[in-house]
């Protein structure tokens, strides 16, 4: 019996590795391509290896990284995705704890209107948000946020208060009769407890604002501002022939970043997609 | 507690509440009423009522992006939801090395729809020219099955995650018995762990629904709707509808197909939360 689970198990695992090399392999591809020649680079040639002769060593980064804006895109994706999270984890906890709290008929309106957000595709609203964006004149870069705080918010009330109502209200009872008023009791007890949540949260907006294609570009101005998904989409959509070095360079500059990101945060961002997992 | 709490809401609720308004509600609410408009910005809307309605119902490329979107969503959510359980079942079998085969199989989720659509469709011209078959901008049944593939690669590894917690859960002493009583593998999966984990499979075909049914960055990288529309989801044709053509006639249809959109996917979601919700059981 035991014979046999081990062998059924180095079958599984060899079955495993096979599919997870298969898994990275676009990935790989691209990264291969992206080091050689771009007289090299076709569609016949695209599985084999750069040898002496296609190595273009790292120019085609280069290139893509100086001439392309893309230090300035990856400067406001960057500024949006930060910017965002931090006002969806502040107003959201702090919005999602009061209205638990209370529990009214104007706290159940709002919960389900956040429920209701979550559902509506965009292509509901992308034209007539992006009109009201202009004349609030929320287009630019540094106040996005706002945008992302009001679409955000859906998921985010959504997951604090499903948490919220798992703590007990002793605490926070005990902190009003020691003299905290609501905010101190918010921020002081509260948010403490809040914190693996509040993890959970960020990482999972963040991989969306992060990602976030049609939203910026409806609503920002795309020959000033262009976020990093904008600039891909600029760089193979503009007429002409695509250079594909520089193309597939800024793909990998793009990916690999985020690859990073993983393998530190890989713990808080599983973590954070079970947590997301939770039913209402 | 609840008085002083009550004085202080405001504080707590505004900011998330205005921002709700404006990012939500206002465009709502304005993209209900314009969808029985002609108008080209928000300001210079005429009344036409459901003129705007019997345009679309007859509009060919709809339609068909209407049928694209079922067959695509239908095969989506079965392959991806079957493929992330099986991997999840492996994964908690404590084999050795099931941490980097989670790593790996979640990873591609990261990346963002553009990005994938591009990779994609550097490899699948590839394979296609290799084979000398048309390219992806004129072959749509690779088209169909590039965008699968597409969504099986990036959604299976968040699923698998979903369905592997959702495994963890299930009590060790629930199947410990059952094989004691003389229940063979398959009975156990689907006698004790499937109806363990109904939960997760609620909320999974959920998020593959949904975002089945709303896929537009990854249609919009990897095809386009190439060739003549015939890829093109719901999402992508509601788009080309509003901004590939000028003229007020479409900003009207575009936001009349928005409308039947988002009625379709929150009575579809609905109906399926309820379906599968009937099948889960307490613990």
């Amino acid at each position: 019996m035991k014979q046999k689970r081990k062998a059924s198990n180095i079958i599984w695992i060899t079955v495993l590795t096979v599919a997870s090399l298969l898994w990275i392999y676009p990935i790989v591809m691209i990264l291969f391509n992206s080091l050689k020649k771009e007289t090299a680079i076709s569609t016949s040639t695209a599985f084999t290896l750069p040898t002496a002769d296609t190595f273009a060593g790292i120019s085609n980064y280069v290139s893509s990284l100086t001439s392309q804006g893309f230090l300035k895109s990856l400067g406001y994706s960057t500024l949006i995705t930060v910017t965002s999270v931090a006002a969806i984890l502040l107003c959201c906890s702090m919005c999602a704890w009061c209205i638990t709290r209370l529990n009214g008929v104007f706290s159940k309106i709002i919960y389900y209107m956040c429920v209701l957000s979550m559902v509506v595709p965009f292509q509901m609203v992308m034209f007539t948000l992006s009109q009201t964006a202009d004349k609030l004149k929320l287009n630019t870069p540094f106040n996005i946020w706002v945008i992302y705080l009001g679409f955000g918010a859906g998921l985010a009330v959504f997951m604090f208060c499903g948490f919220v109502k798992s703590i007990p209200i002793e605490i926070e009872e005990a902190a009003m009769i020691d003299g905290c008023n609501p905010l101190q009791t918010f921020f002081l007890v509260v948010v403490p407890i809040l914190k693996p949540t509040m993890i959970s949260v960020g990482v999972l907006e963040a991989m969306w604002v992060w990602n976030d294609y049609l939203l910026p570009t409806l609503v920002l101005d795309i020959k000033k501002y262009k976020t990093i998904p904008m600039l891909i989409q600029y760089f193979r959509g503009s007429y002409g022939k695509v250079e594909m070095g520089p193309m597939m360079a800024s793909i990998m500059l793009t990916v690999i970043p985020i690859i990073i990101v993983y393998l530190f945060g890989q713990k808080y961002i599983i973590k954070g997609v079970a947590d997301g997992a939770v039913k209402g | 507690m609840h008085k002083a709490l009550k004085r202080y809401s405001p504080i707590f609720v505004l900011p998330t509440l205005l921002a709700f308004i404006i990012g939500f509600i206002v465009p709502f609410a304005q993209g209900l009423y314009l969808s029985f408009c002609k108008f080209t910005t928000v300001d210079n809307a005429k009344w036409v009522g459901f003129a705007n309605y019997n345009v679309i119902l007859k509009d060919a490329s709809f339609l068909n992006s209407f049928k694209f979107t079922i067959l695509f969503a239908v095969v989506s959510i079965i392959l991806i939801n079957v493929i992330a359980f099986g991997l999840a079942l492996l994964l908690t079998k404590e084999l050795r090395g099931t941490n980097i085969f989670r790593t790996v199989f979640f990873m591609p989720n990261l990346i963002g729809g553009i990005v994938l659509g591009y990779i994609w469709q550097i490899l699948i011209n590839c394979i296609l020219s290799l084979a000398s078959k048309p390219l992806l901008a004129l072959n749509s049944s690779a088209g169909y099955w590039g965008l699968i593939i597409l969504m099986c690669w990036q959604q299976i590894g968040y699923m698998m995650i979903i369905y592997i917690a959702g495994l963890q859960n299930v009590p060790s002493d629930l199947v410990e018995a059952a094989e004691i009583d003389g229940a063979n593998a398959w009975d156990v999966l689907w006698k004790i762990k499937l109806p363990m984990v109904m939960s997760s499979v609620t909320i999974c075909v959920f998020l593959t629904l949904t975002n089945s049914f709303k896929l537009f960055d990854q249609n919009l990288a990897l095809t386009g709707g190439d060739p003549n529309h015939s890829t093109e989801m719901l999402a992508l044709n509601i788009y080309q509808t509003f901004y590939a053509r000028a003229g007020a006639l479409f900003k009207g249809y575009g936001q009349a197909k928005a409308v039947i959109f988002c009625i379709l996917v929150i009575a579809i979601s609905m109906l399926q939360l309820k379906l599968t919700k009937s099948k889960e059981v307490q613990q």
